[in-house]
């Protein structure tokens, strides 16, 4: 019982502990949403921002500290012994994230305590809900961080344990059986729609109906962000539905793979809204090319490079049992960041790093180690998983918003269209080379079940409004997009499935 | 080559194979010329040794009985072209279906992977000698013959420690056979 008990605070106690570092940077990142270039130098660039915001908000934060501090200094006064002090600024922060994971929790239990809810709607819709609702209360009370959804906390903390936990348990035999499919779905597709949809904004945009001046490249930069299915979305929905495997694996892999796809494009636009249109030279674009395989192939064999080392480690931890779960996290977090570093595919680092791990690290570890590494994984990313749809709707009530009709009602039609689209043209191509042809029903369900969540919205906002004037209204436009994907596609799939009588499977057996 | 193989495989037997099998003309064609290079003594027949010259089946550990199969039904040591593209019908894809490639057929020739003696049931020692060939000898008689113990029980139905086709096809139900027993024969 000893060991066992040591396990489990050892393994919170680094997560709470990097959650809380990453609050007090998304706070502090909070106050300036415009500036996120001055990310570096918040500490310093506090007083050149003299916004009625921050002021208000750093006056509320320390007041308290900073008075006693100066006048304990000043006069040293005699401190008499009080009977109890509330002191709520030192334990701010994990308060907060430990409130918000129990709120968060909560919601989930009630919500499968509900008999109808649960069957009508797709959890990830309640969480939606419960967070607008939280961020209006946020709102109305003016409390000083509202929004604590910032691409850094999302990227570092809250997205790998969801792309761990979907690598790990990967069924691999399927996936590779499908890679080509899946392969096919993830490049071409995701350039496909992005160079739709972009060119389509960019068209719709030179007829002035949006109002706004609408340069190509702006519109390119955005529907790179937007034309990525959403891993955490897809596998939210999915995982309730349960779809046949096939149609599984095909939708749930390409969201993974376009990963890849997705951060060279956006890196891409993003250099080159900075460079200007006119400076672009055919090199960069070749580069950009070029950059893709080295994103893509880079960040798998980072993963796989530390999958393989793990399984190496702990073919020596025969004598330590109780430390085997944390190498498995530490080092597939390890392979995120190593591939983070290098501007590499993260998502696909982790995925790789889990599916290459998991055969060695099964056959290595004790069976109880085994056990706390599918619980935690489990536990680890669904609770991710509620945090982030319970941000992205605390984060829609507080931003700033610009809202254009016929922006977000074209982005939603295009994003719609081309989907199906890329799906019909795409399985006419694979199906030539396929056992099991794609019919019908599942290329809809598959053009259906292209959501967009929450990495579309935190590459958003790392979207610098210096470069690109239209952010604040790519923002909006991208919460509505998610908003449709996740209610209106999210709630309607499950009686799709049903009407159109999709092969569906056994229920998946989660652990 | 290519061109001699078409030369020699006659545009009716081509019609006949293709009406019996379900290959398309250009699948054919390409079988034959795998199968002329297979035919070591150009007597347009392979036999066993023929076979056990891919290097890939000889390695299998099912490879004798995967050769088997091919031979089972006509009963002579020699193969045409015909009985050859017979025998490979049976893992054409589902999707266009023929009674050569239906599930049943393809679960048969899984049973008769298992079914030594050909006489339509599986014994324990057939399941035994089948097990013995997958691992190798990594795992010991006991811990093999308790695995062939856990299968009787899930599976033979009527207790007759015989596991007959129609248990066999019981117990694979779940089983998605049409893909994993399909190969996609290239154009």
């Amino acid at each position: 019982m000893g060991p066992r008990r040591r396990t489990c605070p050892a393994g919170w106690l680094p997560l709470l502990l990097l959650a809380g570092a990453a609050w007090a940077s998304a706070s502090s990142e909070f106050l300036h949403p415009g500036l996120s270039e001055s990310l570096p130098l918040t500490t310093t660039s506090a007083p050149d921002y003299d916004s009625p915001s921050s002021e208000m908000s750093s006056s509320s934060t320390s007041s308290p500290s900073t008075g006693s501090v100066a006048g304990g200094s000043a006069h040293h006064p005699i401190k008499h012994m009080e009977v109890m002090t509330i002191e709520f600024a030192r334990v701010e922060t994990p308060f907060m994230i430990g409130l918000w994971i129990f709120c968060s929790s909560l919601a989930k239990i009630g919500f499968h305590m509900t008999p109808k809810l649960h069957n009508m709607f797709p959890e990830s819709c309640l969480l939606i809900v419960v967070g607008v609702l939280i961020g209006l209360v946020l709102f109305c009370t003016s409390t000083v961080h509202v929004s604590p959804m910032t691409p850094d906390v999302f990227f570092l903390y809250m997205l790998p344990p969801i792309i761990l936990d979907a690598g790990y348990f990967m069924p691999n035999r399927l996936f590779f059986d499908h890679l080509g499919t899946i392969l096919m779905f993830a490049v071409i597709g995701t350039i496909f729609n992005t160079l739709t949809i972009g060119l389509s904004l960019w068209g719709v945009g030179l007829t002035g109906l949006f109002g706004c001046e609408t340069p190509l490249l702006d519109m390119l930069l955005f529907s790179a962000l937007i034309s990525a299915v959403d891993p955490v979305a897809v596998l939210a929905v999915f995982e309730e539905i349960h779809v046949n495997e096939i149609l599984y694996i095909v939708v749930f892999g390409e969201s993974l793979l376009n990963d890849a796809v997705t951060v060279v494009l956006y890196h891409m636009f993003e250099a080159y809204t900075e460079m200007g249109p006119s400076n672009i030279l055919y090199t960069d674009i070749l580069a950009g090319f070029l950059s893709f395989f080295v994103v893509g192939l880079g960040g798998t064999a980072i993963g796989v490079i530390w999958g393989f080392v793990t399984g190496m480690v702990t073919r020596f931890t025969d004598q330590v049992r109780v430390i085997e779960p944390l190498f498995i996290f530490i080092m597939a977090y390890l392979a995120y960041l190593n591939a983070e570093i290098f501007h590499m595919s993260g998502i696909l680092a982790i995925t790789f790093c889990g599916i290459t791990m998991k055969n060695y690290v099964e056959a290595n570890v004790s069976h109880k180690s085994h056990t706390t590494i599918k619980y935690a994984m489990k536990m680890l990313s669904s609770s991710s998983e509620t945090i982030i749809f319970m941000f992205l709707g605390v984060a829609t009530v507080s931003d700033v918003h610009d809202w254009n009709t016929w922006f977000v009602v074209l982005t939603i039609f295009f994003c719609s269209v081309y989907r199906a689209m890329g799906v019909i043209m795409l399985t006419a191509v694979v199906n030539e080379f396929r056992l099991y042809k794609l019919n019908g029903v599942e290329k809809f369900v598959m053009s259906y079940g292209g959501l967009r969540g929450a990495v579309a919205f935190a590459l958003v906002l790392l979207i610098n409004p210096r470069h690109v004037k239209l952010q604040p209204m790519f923002v909006t436009t991208t919460i509505a997009v998610i908003y449709f994907t996740v209610f209106f596609q999210g709630i309607t799939i499950k009686p799709i499935v049903k009407i159109l009588n999709v092969k569906r499977s056994a229920k998946r057996n989660l652990l | 080559m290519g061109g001699q193989c078409s030369v020699l495989l006659r545009q009716e037997e081509i019609a006949e194979i293709q009406e019996k099998t379900g290959f398309t003309s250009n699948q054919i064609e390409r079988l034959y010329s795998r199968f002329t290079n297979l035919d070591k003594g150009d007597c347009g027949t392979l036999s066993r040794a023929d076979f056990l010259r891919i290097p890939e089946l000889a390695i299998n550990p099912l490879g004798e009985r995967i050769v088997d199969a091919f031979f089972d039904d006509n009963g002579s040591d020699q193969l045409n072209f015909k009985q050859f593209t017979q025998v490979l019908a049976c893992f054409r894809p589902l999707s266009d279906s023929n009674r050569h490639n239906s599930r049943e057929k393809k679960l048969r020739f899984a049973f008769k992977m298992y079914d030594l003696d050909n006489d339509g049931m599986i014994s324990r020692d057939e399941l035994l000698a089948v097990l013995q060939m997958m691992v190798g000898a990594s795992m010991s008689d006991e811990q093999l013959s308790s695995i062939v113990d856990r299968t009787f029980q899930d599976v033979d139905r009527d207790v007759d420690q015989m596991i007959s086709f129609e248990e066999f096809c019981c117990a694979l139900e779940e089983t998605e056979v049409e893909q994993k027993m399909s190969i996609r024969f290239l154009n």
